[in-house]
């Protein structure tokens, strides 16, 4: 994901500033890597998954996608570690690990 | 023609409003202030104002319901008072960082405890950083003249910036004095329609109001405080383009009778009219006293401001606040901080009074000039004195 380089803050003098701060590209913020202060990371079993999609309506950020087969993918660009995926799944397919543990 | 009318300076801000064909208004009723958007209501609900007019449940919501607004490029109103203004402070913050060009009328209450529906500039000070562009009125006139021009002066294309006009409550807001209304057509010819260059449309989206990580607050805040101090120049041109329709020229530091003066008072909104009368008798006397209006608060006019005092040996400085703890009357401390760096400067001098709606007669103005005169030439430990309360007031040092 996001091939081309993205400015960042430190990219920007306040003369670059545009009035009140307006962001006139819509939609950046998928772009972004939200992903990188996670410390708990969700591993998804797929063999224990039913695919009943609670993870995927329950995800604040939008970090889980759904697959053409109908099982569900992780997008850890995104993903920022809250568990609510792990706590929401009936199946407890979704184990929470700590991100230094491999 | 014009015409001649007797208005509450509460009307005519409403007037205005009506006259500059405002498209929103959202406002929450506090005392001094109600009679400004019962009468904004009144005209809605008469048809005599085609605008929306939304009775929200505080004053929070009322400025976050005009930022929404004016972010769809509506002409937008609202007002306030005292602890109501206090209530969306938050808010206020807001609307300058995202230059949305709400102007707001600000009836002047003072701020609890004890509990005080009266007027003093204790409001007008807990916002003075917030970021807007702000003018005290004197009279009824003026608080149609300024809320006219607000609007002409925010919504400018090279400003977007909101904007306050102060005026005293009660002694303004609820004082039926002479007013002259314009044409129509004159204040349409003053007050092009607003247009707002990011107006939210679904056809072209962006992000207003995005969260800002250190590294680029400060860039973003640097911006605004540039954009700010640039809208001076739009201020002036505001100001020369009233007066060239309307006829009344306003000034940022506006100076009486102070030529060649060696005392100057220095007061801002309503009281300033009750020390000309002062001004005048101690002339007659052969007194070299002279009095400075501060009609601009922000973005403050150091340059007018210097160039007023220049040459008087004492500036007494009339505060309706105190700064608890502080320097002084905070206008008294910002007048002192504009001076520090000239070379030759007048001896000011802090004078608090007029709190909580406490008058100040004509006789407590001529105590306060010569008893200012006084403390300049003898020196004075205090960091302020006070005028009109009662019981001797010692000890105030840093």
């Amino acid at each position: 994901m996001a091939a081309k380089r993205l400015k960042t803050g430190s990219d920007f003098t306040w003369q670059d500033m545009e009035v009140g701060n307006v962001v006139t590209e819509p939609g950046s913020g998928a772009l972004r890597r939200t992903g990188d202060w996670r410390s708990q990371r969700p591993i998804l079993d797929k063999e224990k998954c039913n695919k009943c999609g609670l993870c995927w309506l329950y995800c604040p950020d939008a970090a889980i996608k759904p697959l053409e087969d109908g099982y569900y993918e992780i997008d850890l660009f995104h993903c920022k570690g809250c568990g609510i995926c792990a706590k929401s799944c009936p199946k407890d397919a979704i184990t929470m690990i700590e991100e230094e543990e491999k | 023609m014009s015409k001649r009318v007797g208005l509450e300076a509460s009307h005519a801000a409403a007037e205005a409003a009506r006259m500059a064909d405002v498209d929103f208004i959202a406002a929450y009723p506090i005392t001094p202030q109600t009679h400004i958007p019962e009468r904004l209501a009144e005209m809605v609900a008469d048809g005599e104002l085609d605008a929306a007019y939304v009775p929200v449940e505080s004053e929070h919501s009322a400025l976050s319901a005009c930022l929404g607004a004016a972010a769809v490029g509506a002409r937008t109103f609202t007002a306030t008072a005292g602890p109501g203004l206090e209530y969306m402070h938050n808010v206020v913050y807001v609307a300058s960082a995202m230059r949305l060009p709400v102007v707001m009328t600000i009836a002047n209450r003072a701020l609890s405890a004890p509990l005080s529906i009266w007027g003093d500039h204790s409001d007008a000070m807990s916002v003075r950083d917030t970021g807007w562009i702000q003018v005290f009125c004197q009279n009824s006139q003026e608080a149609f003249d300024m809320t006219l021009w607000a609007f002409r002066v925010g919504e400018d294309s090279k400003i977007l910036l909101p904007v306050m006009v102060h005026f005293d409550g009660f002694h303004l807001t609820h004082v039926t004095e002479p007013v002259i209304l314009p044409e129509q057509e004159e204040v349409d010819r003053f007050l092009p329609p607003f247009h707002y260059p990011f107006a939210l449309d679904p056809d072209k989206p962006m992000t207003l109001g995005a969260f800002a990580p250190p590294d680029i607050y400060s860039e973003a805040k640097m911006a605004q405080e540039v954009a700010t101090r640039k809208s001076r120049a739009v201020v002036l041109q505001g100001f020369q383009e009233f007066g060239d329709i309307f006829g009344r020229y306003y000034h940022p530091v506006e100076p009486y009778k102070t030529e060649g003066a060696s005392t100057l008072l220095l007061t801002m909104g309503s009281f300033g009219e009750t020390a000309k009368t002062v001004i005048d008798t101690k002339k007659d006397k052969g007194e070299s006293v002279g009095l400075i209006n501060l009609r601009l608060w922000r973005p403050f006019p150091f340059q007018e401001l210097r160039q007023a005092v220049k040459g008087a040996k004492t500036l007494v400085v009339f505060d309706r606040c105190i700064s608890f703890g502080g320097p002084g009357g905070p206008v008294a401390s910002e007048i002192k901080s504009a001076l520090y760096d000239e070379k030759e400067r007048p001896r000011a001098v802090s004078f608090i009074g007029g709190l909580g709606g406490r008058d100040m007669s004509a006789e407590d103005f001529e105590y306060v000039i010569d008893r200012g005169q006084e403390i300049a030439e003898k020196g004075s430990e205090e960091l302020f004195e006070t005028v009109g309360i009662r019981g001797e007031v010692t000890g105030i040092r840093g």
